[in-house]
């Protein structure tokens, strides 16, 4: 089973060379310190910023650089800064190669629910519903069950949609899984030490399963 | 031509309860902090607040919460504030939440005189009701109005008094769409200087879209979040 920084390890195997990346909130910033050196990749805060850098030096930090999660960040040389109309244009445009981000469920046709839980506190849907609704090439890193223990890869989501037949792939704690554009999530790899029957039994929605499933290299 | 007021106060003297305010800034960065200072003291009321986030308890937007002044926020993310969780439960506060992206590009519209915009974001979900959808080359789209507000208020880190105006880093985010949108727009800047100091190569936002520059004086610019590494010895 992977920890969060094992997902976020096994993502950073999908972001190729000369790629822009919109990293999400939570897991999916974590896949920053898992870019291989060789892989030259541009990172785009939706606040309005391309060429994203690390965290400052204490006693560095500006309060006008931060990222979308209004962390303090730096710039790298030649990163852009432009406003939030311009940002979400090149979102829309897809100049962004892929999105990476959390959810609170996948459906088996790709449809994702990640901003609200009826009955409690509704933060609000941020940059998600544009970034999902334009992307063509969406991965979500999750949890494969939530607390409950309830599969998060359902048939159908039964929380407010974000955005609909959009995700492509998803990496959990259990597995790599793509969303067929049929529908269907295709099993591609077991997290180390897990079994197809655990993938089986944490999985909801139709799962698709040909040949022998390898153990995933980290 | 001579944009300049003295201070916050006379750049918010007309603003009335119940107007619609575009304010700039993304959470905590690149807010207008001194007009909003002006507008807790001023004490106007029912307001419609365009703005990306609410403020946190204390500062920003959430000064004006503190003080009931909003009615309705329109916003795409307004999760660290405690009060404004408090009056949205109670229903003294309207929300209104879009995605950031179409809070953008409603803002763009208006300045650049379009009355609505086309965009993929919330097909399929519960922003889509009610509205029109249309299918451009065989994808779904949702028309979405371009805002309409009485007075946009932005930050800027320079201006001239002709209201041409420089941004820094990642506080420039809404600032420079707002600053085209409101029928009156207020710019607050940090250093204030003379028409030909800034290159006109790189304005970012152009003088006609200002009505009235001033400087603030003494910036808090809280953050909102602090994350740092620590050296390598």
């Amino acid at each position: 089973m992977l920890d969060k920084q094992g997902i976020a390890k096994r993502i950073a195997k999908e972001i190729k060379d000369g790629y822009y990346v919109n990293l999400g909130i939570g897991i999916p910033t974590l896949v920053a310190n898992y870019i291989p050196d060789d892989v030259d990749v541009i990172l785009q805060s939706e606040n309005g910023l391309l060429g994203m850098g690390p965290f400052p030096f204490e006693g560095e930090e500006d309060a006008d650089t931060i990222n979308a999660g209004k962390q303090t960040i730096t710039k790298l040389p030649g990163s852009a800064v432009f406003d939030s109309a311009m940002s979400f244009g090149m979102i829309r445009a897809k100049k962004v190669n892929l999105t990476i981000l959390g959810a609170m469920e996948v459906s088996e046709n790709g449809d994702i629910a990640n901003w609200k839980i009826p009955g409690k506190m509704v933060k609000g849907m941020g940059g998600a519903m544009d970034l999902v609704a334009s992307a063509d090439n969406i991965i979500v890193a999750m949890q494969h069950v939530n607390k409950a223990g309830e599969s998060k890869l359902l048939p159908k989501c039964t929380l407010p949609l974000t955005g609909i037949n959009c995700v492509k792939k998803i990496v959990t704690e259990l597995a790599v899984l793509d969303v067929l554009p049929g529908g269907g999530f295709k099993l591609l790899e077991r997290a180390p030490g897990i079994s197809v029957e655990e993938i089986i039994k944490a999985t909801a929605g139709k799962l698709i399963i040909e040949g022998d499933i390898p153990e995933m290299v980290i | 031509m001579n944009k300049v007021v003295s201070d916050a106060d006379a750049a918010i003297r007309d603003i009335e309860d119940g107007m619609t305010l575009m304010l700039g800034g993304f959470g905590m960065c690149g807010i207008p902090e001194k007009s909003i200072l002006a507008l807790v003291k001023k004490g106007v009321k029912n307001l419609t607040c365009i703005s990306n986030n609410a403020g946190v308890d204390d500062f920003g937007i959430g000064l004006l919460l503190h003080q009931h002044q909003v009615k309705k926020m329109i916003s795409s993310y307004v999760g660290e504030n405690a009060e404004f969780e408090r009056q949205l439960l109670t229903g003294e506060l309207d929300v209104e939440l879009i995605p950031q992206g179409t809070l953008a590009t409603r803002c763009m519209a208006a300045g650049y005189g379009m009355p609505a915009i086309f965009t993929p974001a919330g097909i399929g979900t519960e922003v889509a009701e009610g509205k029109e959808v249309r299918n451009f080359n065989g994808k779904d789209y949702l028309m979405e109005m371009a805002f309409n507000a009485d007075f946009a208020i932005v930050k800027a880190w320079k201006g001239d008094r002709l209201g041409n105006l420089v941004y820094r880093s990642t506080a420039r985010n809404f600032n420079p769409v707002m600053a085209m949108a409101g029928k009156v727009t207020i710019a607050e800047v940090e250093e204030l200087v003379e028409p030909g100091e800034l290159d006109p190569d790189n304005i970012h936002t152009p003088g006609i879209y200002v009505h009235r520059i001033f400087k603030g004086e003494n910036y808090e610019k809280r953050i909102e979040q602090r994350t740092v590494r620590k050296r390598d010895n």
